[in-house]
């Protein structure tokens, strides 16, 4: 570790905190309605699709809503990816994908989730990437702010019947939010080398080694939004470690920017949104707290470097460079790894399967925690109130009191459901990825053997439950395990997560809104920050860490006693 | 509320963020870039007697003593830019330690004994690195120059002008891109 390294951690952190302020407020004015400046565009959407944009929605109207999108979307993504042999923009003539990745696929994009069991390059077409996928980066990840809008508006007064209007939200987030971003990076990424282009793959004749055919396509555009949105279905197969999705370290940079920003400005937003910053900025705290830690730890084992190939001859100070870019660096590869767990993105800019142990066990157990660090667009926002709901409920047993968040009495029900949420990925995770390993086809799957096998497979359930889409990428995902598997772990970790969080957020809404006593417990001070960390960690990580001492942490020391497989 | 009152919106939702963030947005903001920004928008390709010969992006194999040597790719092919990826080799992974010590012993056959740059012996991410370390170039500059009959001092020169410098450490690395230090060399006057 050097101290540059940890300047760089720092800069991102400086720079992601920084602009959530005012972006989180810009954000709670969208969600307000006091945001007009493309009204035309906005009120021709409604007109033709027939929205009524003053209607206003129960939480069940609004879940309802938003699975029935969901699902229609599904469904085209589906035919998209089935038909693309016969439609547009094809210059490679890329067959139509097989039943089974296409549900794979399909169930990944509609759900923020980005899993990939599938080699771009030679899998999907130019035109399945735009007019399927792009979309679906767009879609999803409004869909997910529009619920913590959803939430927030739980919060902001007593006695509500109506959490906003799903139609509505969805579009004023796309047009006003990501649209208008992602337009500004990615003309910063065509200008930094970055391609956007519907020509077919090119030849080049090398100086030494003959010819080279060269991928290409649309990247920037989907590049911008596949960090902004935390998607991070990568153009190509090497996702961001490739000069073409992520040409030198000031796009590595920016990138890294973009996919933490919206995680951090929803608190704030909340904060803005209840008139009381404090609250929103208590929240915050909590996150980047773990998320700082996440990358100090993954750039301390990482620079620490693989101690059989220091035997071997290299320096202790190089540090581990198996899959990772020269351009970029170790530290600013630890960051953004951590950073794309942290958050529901999984992008990669270098392979975490070849990480150290410890290094690949943060964003592991990051995944793990519900991806509350800052989490996913919306997603991590919803999840953080769950884990503030329980805080409280914690706090309220040690001192015998009915426990209020906000103003609003939490009680049995909001508490069942908030375990019901959290339960629901843990079954999931440990479940599916131990009934994996018990079949043949699970273990064919794995491409490395020992305890880092058991972390691949570990790895792919939390990723897809968690609606991560990272990978430890050596692990072969296009069989009919995997694909079924991971698909309906991918809708269930979002819809069966979503709509109990819907439902608290209508409890809540229709409560009175309780005036702040002597005797409320204060949710904002550090002593509050400290039971939430407390609360993430314990109530979140505990059940995964018999799994993840089998995993990474064997492998760890057995790395270290010198074994390989 | 009924349900079937509900598919006219989001059907016609699905349609119409198709329609504008699918087709719309994609088209005009490719048209765009492919009037102002063509070179970086088609892939930043390199032209030498009007062929093209790579991407200033993209790494490319180099066998040849009297280049320097890229990275090791993982890629079935090497630099096949086709495709794209790493070797996913887990860090105790008994073949991951006898590529990095095949490469080792490579590299001090090539170069000479002395220390090996850890980016020298490891895969990429992406297999299409198109950089190696100052550190990596400088110890193969001696190697190169014998093979070109250059002196050692103008390889050294020329690595260090082709050189893209970190900002002050913390943003990036010191690293030098091999095609674009392998065209400087083919473009020399001979010795």
């Amino acid at each position: 570790m050097t101290m540059q390294g940890l300047l760089y951690i720092a800069l991102v952190f400086a720079l992601v905190l920084g602009a959530a302020f005012p972006m989180g407020r810009y954000m709670a004015a969208i969600f307000e309605g006091r945001v007009h400046y493309l009204g035309t565009v906005e009120n021709g959407f409604y007109r033709l699709a027939g929205v009524d944009a003053k209607r206003q929605m129960g939480w069940l109207e609004y879940a309802i809503t938003l699975l029935l999108l969901s699902v229609i979307h599904f469904l085209l993504l589906y035919a998209i990816l089935r038909l693309q042999y016969y439609l547009p923009m094809n210059p490679q003539h890329i067959a139509g994908m097989s039943p089974r990745l296409a549900f794979n696929t399909a169930a990944s994009f509609a759900t923020n989730t980005n899993w990939q069991a599938y080699v771009p390059e030679a899998s999907i077409s130019n035109g399945a990437q735009v007019f399927g996928l792009v979309v679906h980066m767009f879609v999803s990840a409004a869909a997910g702010i529009a619920v913590a809008a959803a939430v927030m508006r739980a919060f902001t007064g007593g006695g509500l019947k109506s959490i906003g209007n799903f139609y509505v939200d969805l579009t004023r987030v796309t047009l006003y939010l990501l649209l208008p971003v992602s337009l500004v990076a990615a003309t910063l990424f065509v200008v930094a080398g970055m391609p956007q282009s519907f020509g077919a793959f090119v030849t080049a004749h090398t100086l030494n080694a003959g010819t080279q055919t060269i991928a290409i396509g649309p990247i920037a555009l989907q590049e911008a939004i596949k960090e902004f949105g935390t998607n991070g279905g990568g153009f190509l197969n090497a996702n961001s470690a490739h000069p073409f999705e992520n040409p030198n370290a000031w796009t590595n940079l920016l990138e890294n920017w973009l996919l933490l920003v919206i995680g951090f400005a929803l608190p704030i937003a909340f904060g803005t949104m209840i008139k009381d910053p404090k609250q929103g900025r208590a929240l915050m705290a909590a996150m980047a707290i773990i998320l700082a830690l996440g990358c100090v730890g993954t750039y301390a084992a990482e620079s620490a470097g693989n101690p059989l190939h220091v035997a071997a001859g290299l320096s202790p100070h190089d540090g581990n460079w198996e899959g990772k870019e020269v351009r970029f660096g170790i530290p600013a590869s630890a960051t953004f790894n951590v950073s794309a767990t942290g958050t529901s993105t999984g992008a990669v800019d270098s392979f975490t399967d070849s990480y150290t142990p410890l290094g690949g066990a943060i964003p592991l157990f990051l995944m793990q925690l519900g991806e509350v660090t800052p989490g996913g667009v919306g997603s991590g926002f919803y999840t953080m109130v769950v884990f503030a709901l329980l805080a409280v409920f914690v706090a309220g047993l040690m001192v015998g009191r009915t426990p209020e968040y906000l103003g609003k009495k939490v009680q049995a029900k909001e508490i069942k459901l908030a375990m019901l949420a959290v339960l629901i990925l843990t079954l999931f995770i440990l479940a599916g990825a131990g009934f994996s390993l018990m079949t043949k086809s699970g273990l064919a799957s794995l491409e490395n053997a020992g305890p880092h096998g058991l972390t691949e497979m570990l790895y792919a359930w939390s990723s897809a439950s968690e609606n991560n889409g990272s990978a430890f990428a050596g692990l072969s995902a296009d069989t009919p395990l995997l694909d079924f598997g991971l698909g309906s772990a991918m809708l269930f970790g979002r819809f069966a997560f979503l709509i109990p969080i819907l439902a608290i957020a209508g409890s809540l809404a229709a409560k009175p809104k309780l005036p702040e006593s002597a005797g409320s417990f204060p949710t904002h001070g550090p002593l509050f920050i400290g039971l939430l960390i407390g609360v993430i960690i314990i109530l979140g990580g505990l059940q995964y860490l018999p799994a993840d001492t089998l995993g990474p942490l064997a492998d760890h020391y057995l790395l270290y006693a010198g074994k390989t497989f | 509320m009924n349900i079937f009152r509900e598919l006219r919106p989001a059907i016609s939702l699905v349609a119409l963020f198709t329609l504008f963030t699918g087709l719309l947005l994609p088209a005009a903001f490719t048209g765009v870039m492919q009037l102002a920004l063509p070179f970086q928008a088609n892939g930043s390709l390199l032209t030498r007697n009007g062929q093209v010969i790579g991407s200033a992006l993209i790494g490319q194999n180099f066998a040849s003593p009297g280049y320097f040597a890229p990275r090791p790719s993982a890629l079935d092919k090497p630099y096949d830019a086709a495709t794209s990826g790493a070797s996913n080799l887990g860090p105790a992974s008994a073949q991951l330690l006898t590529n990095v010590k095949a490469n080792i012993a490579g590299y001090l056959k090539a170069y000479g004994a002395g220390p090996v740059p850890a980016d020298a012996v490891t895969a990429s991410g992406s297999g299409l690195d198109p950089d190696i370390s100052l550190e990596n170039a400088l110890r193969q500059a001696p190697a190169v120059a014998a093979a070109r009959k250059l002196a050692l001092s103008t390889v050294v020169k020329l690595v260090h002008q082709q050189t893209q410098p970190s900002f002050l450490g913390i943003v990036g690395t010191d690293h030098v891109n091999v095609l674009q230090l392998n065209m400087a060399l083919d473009a020399l006057p001979p010795a």
